[in-house]
C-alpha cells in the first residue's frame, strides 16, 4: 500500500512552500486585504513562472503536464500561505471545466494563457442565495447570447473569461442546463465588485446583456459537467483548507509556547493544550479524507463523488475549527486587525461557502453513499 | 498513490489467506462478524476454549505473534506483514482479544528485561495462547497517575513480599501470569521508588474479584495481594527502576494499526437506511442526513489515517503520530452515535431487551459500554495531553509532586 504522495510530489510541495514563504508573506496578503490591490499580480506572475498554474494542464496546452496529485500539494501550500490570488477560480474551476468539456480549439485558446498567467478564469454558477441546483439557474441562453445576472462569482472583477451555467430548456430536467464560455472583455458583460468577508479573494456580480457566448460541452450536458467540476474543485479546495488548518494550528501552538500568563506559558494549561489537541485531530481527519479525495481525483475513480464530498466536509470543518480556535488561543490580540489570525478565519469561512454550503455537501455525501450502497 | 500491495506483500497475503481459509474455525465466522462492538460472545461455545484452540493452531503453523522473534514463538515478520495478517484474519481476529495484553504489553516487557532462560520458558506458551498474561498497573489511587500506585513490595531474603490492591485488570480471572508494578521505596519521589516483577497468578495470597461495571457486565477485576511471595529472580529491571520498565510496556500499548477502531458508524448508517420516521424514511430526513454525514467523515478520516500509517510501515518507515487520534475520536463517537440511534426511536429507544430493541439492542449496549472506552487505556484527557505534548511539543503539566517524597504527597482532597 502506498497511500501517500511520492517523494517527487513532496519535493514539489517543499518548493511551493519555499516560494510562497518568500513571495507571499502575511505582509503581501495584507496589501490585498487592505484594498490596495485587487490581487497580488507579482505573485500571480511568479506562480506562472514556477509552473504552478499549469501543473495539471497537459503539455500540449502549455502546461507542465504533471497531474492532479501535484496540483493537490500546491493547493495545500496556497491555503497555508493564504495566497491572495485567483488560484481556485482559475485553476480548480475554469481550467477543470475546460479540461473536462472544452473543444480542442477552446482548450488551445485558454489553457496556455492560464498556465502562463495571462488569463484569469472563473465559474459563474450562483444567482443569489442558495446552493448548486439546476432549478436555481435562471440565466437564459438564446442562441449564442446570454441574458441575466450571476452573483456571487469568485474573482469575476479581475477575470478575463468565465464558464457560465445557463438555462437552455424548460422541461424541468437536468438537461435544461448548458455551459458556455464567455470572454468577459468582449462586451455585453458588466462586472461589479461585491464586498465580502474575505477581501483576499474577490467576489463580484456579473450582468450579462446579450453577451456573446460559445457552448462548452454538448447542449444539455451542463449540469452533468458542472457536477464533475464541483467534485474536482471540492478536492482541490479541500487541500487549501487543510493547508490553512495546519497553519492556523501552528500559529496557535507557537503563540501558546511564547505567551506567558499566570507565570507560565499558556500552552502548559490543559484548557489550552486540549483545545490545540482537538485542532490537531480535526486537521488530521481532514488531511486523511483529502488524501482519499486526491487518490480518487488522480485516478478518475468511480469513488470520486463520495470522496470529494467527504474531503470537502471534513476540510471545511477543520479549517473553521482551527481558525476560530487559533483566535481563541491568542485571546484579545487574536481579535486585532494587526494579528494575522483573522485572515485565516476569513478565508476559512469564505472557503466553506464558495462551492456550496456545508449542509449542501452533507446532503450530497449521503446521497452518494446511498447510491454506492444500492449499486 | 495507490492501495496496491507490493509483490512481496501480495505473496504474503496470498499465503496468509490460503492458510486462514483452510484452518480457521469457520463455524463461528458469522457470529464473530456480527459482534462488532463490545465483548465477543459465542452462543453454545466457550469463547476462551475456542480462542485458545485457534491461537494454538496458529502458533503450531507459525502464524502467532507475527512480530516476535521465532525463538520466542513468533514469526519474525515485518510490521506490514503483521498488518496484512490482521486484515486477512478479519473476524477471527476477535478471538485474540484475551491475548492482546499478553502479546502486546507483557511479552515485549519480558523480552526487554527478563533473562534468556526465562524468555525461552515463558514466551512461547504466551505466544501460543496456552498461557494467558495480564498487566497489574492501575490501582484505586493510581489511574491516569499510574506512578501514584501504593502496592508495596518489601525485600525478605531472596524474596519480595507483596501487599496491596490492583484494579481494572483485564482478564485476571483467567490469567496464568501477570506483570506487576509495585512501590519499593516510599521515601523518594513517586517515579523513583517503583519496581517491576512478573508473577504466577496462582501464587498464594493472590485474590481476584470481578468488578461489576456500570454497564452491568464484568470484564475487569480487582486483584488483592496479601503477603504474596515473589522470588527476586522474577524482578524485571533494577530495583526502583520500575517506571522506566513500565514505559517499555506502555509504549507497546499502541492501537493495533490495521485492525481498525469501532466507531458505530456502519451500524448507524445501516439502521438509518431502514428506519421509518413519522414523515418518511429517516435517510431522507435533512437533519438525519446532516448528522450521518458528520459521523461519516469522522469514520472515513480514521480509516484513511490508518491507511497512511500502514503505508509508512509498507515503506519501512515508522508511522507518524497521526494514529494517536484513533481512540480519542472513536471513543466519544461511539457514545454519540449510540445516543443518536436511540433518539431516533423516541420513547421506544429506552427498551434494551433483544426482543424489543432495534438490531437486538446493539445501540443500547454501545451506549452503556461507551463511557468505559473513553477511560480505559488512557482517558480522553490523557490522550489529549499526549497529542499536545508529544505531537505539538507543548510543555508538560507542572507537577507539584515531582520532587516530593512519595509518603509526603497528600492523599485526600477535601479534609
Amino acid at each position: 500500500m502506498n497511500f501517500d504522495f511520492s517523494d517527487e510530489q513532496k519535493q514539489m510541495r517543499d518548493a511551493a512552500r519555499k516560494f510562497l514563504t518568500e513571495k507571499c508573506p502575511p505582509k503581501a496578503v495584507r496589501e490585498v486585504l487592505d484594498g490596495k490591490a485587487p490581487y497580488d499580480k507579482e505573485l500571480w506572475k511568479g506562480l506562472a513562472e514556477m509552473g504552478f498554474l499549469g501543473v495539471a494542464i497537459p503539455e500540449q496546452f502549455g502546461g507542465a503536464g504533471a497531474g492532479h496529485l501535484e496540483l493537490c500539494v500546491i493547493a495545500e501550500e496556497m491555503g497555508r500561505a493564504n495566497a491572495p490570488v485567483p488560484f481556485s477560480s482559475t485553476v480548480y474551476l475554469a481550467a477543470e471545466a475546460l479540461l473536462l468539456a472544452g473543444s480542442d480549439a477552446q482548450k488551445q485558446k485558454w489553457l496556455p494563457k492560464i498556465a502562463s498567467g495571462e488569463a484569469i478564469g472563473t465559474l459563474a454558477l450562483f444567482e443569489g442565495k442558495g446552493n448548486p441546483s439546476p432549478e436555481a439557474i435562471k440565466l437564459q441562453a438564446s442562441g449564442d447570447t446570454l441574458n441575466g445576472v450571476k452573483r456571487p462569482v469568485p474573482d469575476a472583477a479581475i477575470a478575463h473569461f468565465a464558464v457560465v451555467a445557463a438555462r437552455t430548456g424548460s422541461t424541468g430536467r437536468d438537461s435544461d442546463i448548458s455551459l458556455f464560455l464567455v470572454d468577459l472583455k468582449a462586451g455585453g458583460v458588466e462586472a461589479k465588485p461585491l464586498t465580502n468577508i474575505d477581501p483576499t479573494r474577490g467576489q463580484a456580480e456579473l450582468t450579462f446583456t446579450k453577451a456573446r457566448a460559445e457552448p462548452l460541452g454538448a447542449a444539455g450536458e451542463g449540469w452533468s459537467i458542472l457536477t464533475q467540476v464541483l467534485d474536482r474543485a471540492a478536492v482541490l479546495l479541500a487541500f487549501e483548507q487543510v493547508g490553512g488548518s495546519d497553519r492556523a494550528l501552528e500559529m496557535g501552538r507557537d503563540y501558546a509556547l511564547d505567551r506567558i500568563a499566570f507565570g507560565r506559558p499558556i500552552g502548559s494549561f490543559q484548557a489550552v493544550k486540549h483545545m490545540l489537541a482537538d485542532m490537531y485531530v480535526s486537521a488530521t481527519l481532514a488531511r486523511s479524507n483529502c488524501y482519499y479525495g486526491a487518490w480518487a481525483l488522480s485516478t478518475n475513480a468511480s469513488e470520486l463523488p463520495e470522496a470529494a464530498a467527504a474531503a470537502r466536509i471534513s476540510a471545511t470543518q477543520a479549517f473553521q475549527h482551527c481558525s476560530k480556535n487559533n483566535i481563541q488561543v491568542h485571546g484579545g490580540m487574536g481579535f486585532t486587525w494587526e494579528f494575522d489570525c483573522h485572515m485565516y478565519y476569513r478565508r476559512a469561512n469564505a472557503s466553506a461557502l464558495t462551492l456550496g454550503s456545508l449542509s449542501y455537501w452533507e446532503d450530497q455525501l449521503i446521497d452518494r453513499m446511498r447510491k454506492k450502497n444500492a449499486a | 498513490m495507490n492501495f496496491d500491495d507490493t509483490p512481496q506483500e501480495a505473496a504474503f497475503r496470498a499465503e496468509a489467506r490460503a492458510w486462514i481459509s483452510g484452518n480457521a474455525p469457520k463455524q463461528y465466522e458469522e457470529e464473530l462478524r456480527k459482534s462488532s462492538l463490545g465483548r465477543t460472545v459465542l452462543k453454545g461455545a466457550n469463547i476462551l476454549e475456542v480462542a485458545k484452540a485457534w491461537q494454538k493452531k496458529k502458533a503450531d503453523a507459525g502464524w502467532a505473534c507475527l512480530h516476535w522473534p521465532k525463538e520466542y514463538g513468533g514469526r519474525g515478520a515485518s510490521p506490514i506483514e503483521r498488518v496484512i495478517w490482521q486484515q486477512e484474519e478479519g473476524p477471527f481476529g476477535k478471538l485474540s482479544g484475551m491475548f492482546i495484553i499478553g502479546h502486546g504489553m507483557c511479552g515485549p516487557t519480558m523480552m526487554a528485561y527478563a533473562g534468556e532462560e526465562q524468555k525461552r520458558n515463558y514466551l512461547p506458551p504466551l505466544a501460543s495462547g496456552e498461557k494467558i498474561w495480564c498487566q497489574l498497573f492501575s490501582e484505586p489511587a493510581g489511574g491516569s497517575d499510574v506512578a501514584g500506585l501504593r502496592t508495596r513490595a518489601e525485600k525478605k531474603g531472596d524474596d519480595w513480599i507483596i501487599n496491596g490492591q490492583k484494579i481494572w485488570t483485564s482478564g485476571a480471572h483467567y490469567s496464568d501470569y501477570g506483570i506487576l508494578l509495585t512501590r519499593t521505596d516510599p521515601n523518594v519521589p513517586k517515579h523513583k521508588g517503583l519496581t517491576m516483577f512478573f508473577l504466577d497468578m496462582k501464587s498464594p495470597g493472590v485474590e481476584v474479584r470481578p468488578i461489576k461495571q456500570a454497564s452491568g457486565q464484568s470484564d475487569f477485576n480487582e486483584v488483592y495481594f496479601t503477603d504474596v511471595k515473589i522470588p527476586d529472580s522474577q524482578r524485571l529491571g533494577a530495583v526502583n527502576d520500575g517506571w522506566n520498565v513500565s514505559l517499555t510496556t506502555l509504549m507497546n500499548e499502541r492501537m493495533s494499526i490495521g485492525a481498525g477502531v469501532a466507531t458505530g458508524f456502519p451500524e448507524l448508517f445501516e439502521f438509518c437506511n431502514s428506519l421509518m420516521l413519522e414523515d418518511g424514511p429517516a435517510i431522507e430526513d435533512r437533519s438525519v442526513r446532516s448528522k450521518l454525514a458528520n459521523y461519516a467523515v469522522k469514520a472515513s478520516g480514521l480509516r484513511y489515517t490508518s491507511m497512511r500509517a500502514i503505508s509508512a510501515l509498507s515503506k519501512g518507515e515508522r508511522p507518524g503520530p497521526e494514529n494517536s487520534i484513533g481512540k480519542l475520536v472513536a471513543g466519544s463517537m461511539v457514545q454519540e452515535v449510540a445516543m443518536y440511534a436511540l433518539d431516533l426511536q423516541g420513547a421506544a429507544g429506552v427498551l434494551s431487551g433483544p426482543e424489543d430493541a432495534e438490531i437486538a439492542g446493539k445501540f443500547q449496549a454501545m451506549l452503556l459500554r461507551a463511557p468505559g472506552t473513553r477511560v480505559e487505556g488512557g482517558t480522553d484527557e490523557i490522550m489529549r495531553n499526549i497529542i499536545a505534548e508529544r505531537v505539538l511539543g507543548l510543555p508538560g503539566d507542572i507537577r507539584v509532586d515531582k520532587d516530593v517524597p512519595f509518603n509526603q504527597i497528600p492523599t485526600k482532597g477535601r479534609a
